[in-house]
């Protein structure tokens, strides 16, 4: 019996620490584990007792990446719970925080961490010299979505102005509309970016898999809509906990997202593109349609060009959004009685759940945070299973090369880790 | 002080959200000049092909949360002539460390169902295993003093890290105090300056993230909160957020 690995020891160029280890006997899988050895937080655990005022801030250190997602997601939580409606200002400007992070996070992963795989090289850092208009492009995009977020939040890593019922500070008008010339800009560089990628040649792991995203009803869903999939799923935000459960199963050391009755899923970009792709903006449509690519796409090596097409709709919706908004100091006050309440957002990574139960005095009861890779990380197991067969014969710098483009693909962020457990290391 | 030509860096990371080691991917607008200025040569989140140590710049990211790290951490003291603990988190345990007032298991139980295969430990700062050359704070680091510490090391001065509280940055901001003339409850006058007041110049109260400033008086804080109203547990979990294991905002939360 011939007994061969592939390892990762840390992956690389994705946020946060997880390994991957591959036994194969006779060229079957034998075992098969994504270690994240990315250390708990406890979040959950030391929200128990906070105030609610502090949930934002404190949850948006789940993640640098995210940290808007964090904030809005866990703000309409509190909302819910506490009976707050806001008012169609709070909600334009939440929707303007959520794409300006769109365009930072999706230029970082499109360009820095997945393009270097598709274009051969260890690093966006070493494309310099050979792509530097390309690499310029990103950094340009990146810092147009950081600057939004810094305009509207006060800062790019983990804003501060967002605030129940409202913001503490809202950026004037003429802040707002400084952008639109910029934005004009972005929009060539993201449609530059739908035919870079597009135009890439992506492996085949084409997979009967759920997707799923929230849907609404008269936009391109982000920080509001019903949870629904491609297999028929289809519920509102405060149902979440009847269909969707983890499990702890042996052969893996992270906690399992699953639905109810059914198996794992895929959250992200392509999940979005594929329920979605009707209300994406006429030009994203457009731009995804000339690429020649079918959608709805079931090979998740697609993501990265569903990123790039949201790049584009997130400049489009960008511009209608300060075009219409006149922001005014509005009051936040409202009277605390206890309740418990749900919310659900698409983070740039896909689906994000946050539930608390706040009692009368205003502390939390109970927290509960599901990310968008806790979601995936039972999907990119058996995206693995599927793909390991195919690429076994390969060189064995190449077989890990391919197995680690199958996990940065899903752009993970272990670092939000709120879900994942530890388990030893296994050694052979 | 120290002057390098050229340094080599090594980013590390510990328990966080990464937010610090994006700060440095942040910085487009100087990336190139700064990938000019020095070699990145271990930088897992932007890079594939990392070198081993030595290096002459470790930046370390995060609390300790665990037994693993300590390892890890010592690893990188050796690998490093100049460690530095980059954030809020690596300064002083930062968000991780607010578990530390609840009994382990009690934080854990509320999170894993099956506790055999957890081994968090007491949530530190980097300082409390090893000795660290400088301190860059925030939560997260503030970029302008990152560039200012690089700066420093390629020209071989002294670089400056703000000692002051963040009230004096907030005064030169010509902000409208929030504490005196609404009652709200700043951090401000105990909290090391450096941020720019960003907080405050926003509507919002300063939360002590970047911990405490030199020769603070976080009792009398404690006191003045106590005046405006504040519950008495309100004014603990203020100074237990981002360096409640540091002995100077714990004085503040032992004053009520």
């Amino acid at each position: 019996m011939t007994l061969e690995r592939i390892q990762v020891d840390y992956l690389a160029r994705v946020e946060g620490e997880a390994a991957l280890k591959i036994t194969l006997s006779d060229g079957k899988i034998k075992d098969l584990m994504l270690n994240v050895f990315e250390p708990p937080r406890f979040f959950e655990g030391f929200l128990v007792g906070r105030r609610f005022e502090e949930v934002p801030e404190l949850v948006s250190r789940i993640c640098g990446i995210c940290p808007v997602s964090h904030q809005i997601t866990s703000l309409q939580a509190i909302e819910d719970a506490l009976g707050i409606e806001v008012s169609q200002q709070t909600r334009d400007l939440r929707k303007l925080l959520a794409l300006s992070q769109y365009i930072q996070s999706h230029s970082l992963h499109v360009y820095m961490l997945a393009a270097p795989d598709f274009l051969g090289y260890e690093s966006a850092l070493s494309m310099v010299e050979d792509y530097r208009p390309v690499v310029e492009r990103a950094l340009r995009m990146k810092r147009l979505g950081n600057d939004i977020t810094a305009a509207i939040g006060g800062r790019e890593v983990h804003p501060v102005t967002a605030a129940v019922n409202g913001f503490t500070k809202v950026p004037s008008r003429k802040v707002l509309r400084d952008f639109l010339l910029r934005l004009e800009q972005a929009k060539q560089d993201a449609l530059e970016t739908v035919k870079l990628i597009g135009s890439l040649q992506v492996p085949d792991l084409t997979r009967d898999c759920e997707h799923v995203a929230l849907r609404s009803t008269n936009e391109y869903a982000i920080n509001e809509g019903r949870l629904v999939s491609t297999k028929g799923l289809d519920i509102p935000v405060w149902q979440y906990r009847n269909h969707i459960k983890e499990k702890h199963v042996p052969h893996s050391n992270a906690l399992h997202s699953y639905i109810v009755g059914r198996g794992s899923f895929l959250v992200g970009p392509l999940a979005r593109v594929n329920l979605n792709f009707d209300r994406l903006s006429p030009d994203a449509q457009k731009a995804a349609l000339e690429t020649g690519v079918q959608f709805p796409n079931f090979n998740p090596f697609y993501s990265a060009l569903a990123r790039a097409i949201e790049l584009v709709h997130s400049v489009d919706e960008s511009i209608e959004i300060i075009e219409r908004l006149d922001p005014v100091e509005e009051d936040r006050s409202f009277e605390v009685k206890g309740g418990e309440g749900f919310a659900i957002t698409e983070a740039p990574r896909g689906v994000l759940y946050h539930s608390y139960r706040i009692n009368d005095e205003g502390l939390v009861e109970a927290a509960d945070i599901v990310t968008p890779t806790a979601h995936n990380v039972n999907n990119m197991e058996q995206d693995l299973r599927e793909y390991v067969p195919r690429v076994i014969n390969l060189p064995e710098e190449e077989a890990r090369l391919k197995c680690e483009m199958v996990i940065r693909n899903y752009d993970p962020c272990f670092s939000c880790s709120t879900h994942f457990l530890r388990l030893e290391i296994k050694r052979q | 002080m120290w002057r390098l030509n050229k340094p080599s860096v090594a980013v590390y990371k510990l328990s966080s959200c990464a937010g610090c080691q994006l700060e440095i991917v942040n910085l487009e607008p100087i990336l190139f000049d700064l990938l000019g200025a020095v070699d990145i040569h271990y930088f897992v989140m932007a890079k594939r092909d990392n070198k081993p140590g030595p290096y002459d710049i470790g930046l370390v990211e995060g609390a300790v949360t665990c037994g693993e790290e300590i390892a890890r951490l010592k690893q990188a003291r050796k690998e490093c002539r100049i460690l530095v603990a980059f954030g809020t988190c690596a300064c002083f345990g930062g968000i991780p460390s607010i578990k530390n007032w609840k009994p382990q298991r009690v934080v854990e139980s509320i999170v894993y169902e099956d506790l055999s295969a957890i081994h968090s430990t007491t949530a530190y700062g980097i300082d409390n295993y090893v000795p660290v050359e400088a301190y860059l704070k925030g939560c997260p680091v503030s970029k302008d003093e990152l560039v200012e510490f690089i700066k420093s090391i390629l020209l071989g001065v002294r670089p400056y890290l703000r000692p002051h509280s963040v009230c004096v940055e907030c005064k030169l901001h010509e902000n409208v105090c929030l504490a005196v003339t609404k009652g709200e409850p700043c951090m401000g006058p105990v909290t090391t300056a450096g941020c720019g007041a960003l907080c405050p110049s926003h509507q919002k109260p300063c939360e002590g993230c970047r911990g405490p400033a030199n020769d603070p008086n976080p009792e009398s804080l404690a006191e003045t909160f106590k005046e405006y109203g504040l519950h008495k547990r309100d004014i603990v979990l203020k100074f237990r957020k981002f360096a409640g294991m540091n002995p100077e905002f714990a004085k503040g939360a032992d004053a009520v």
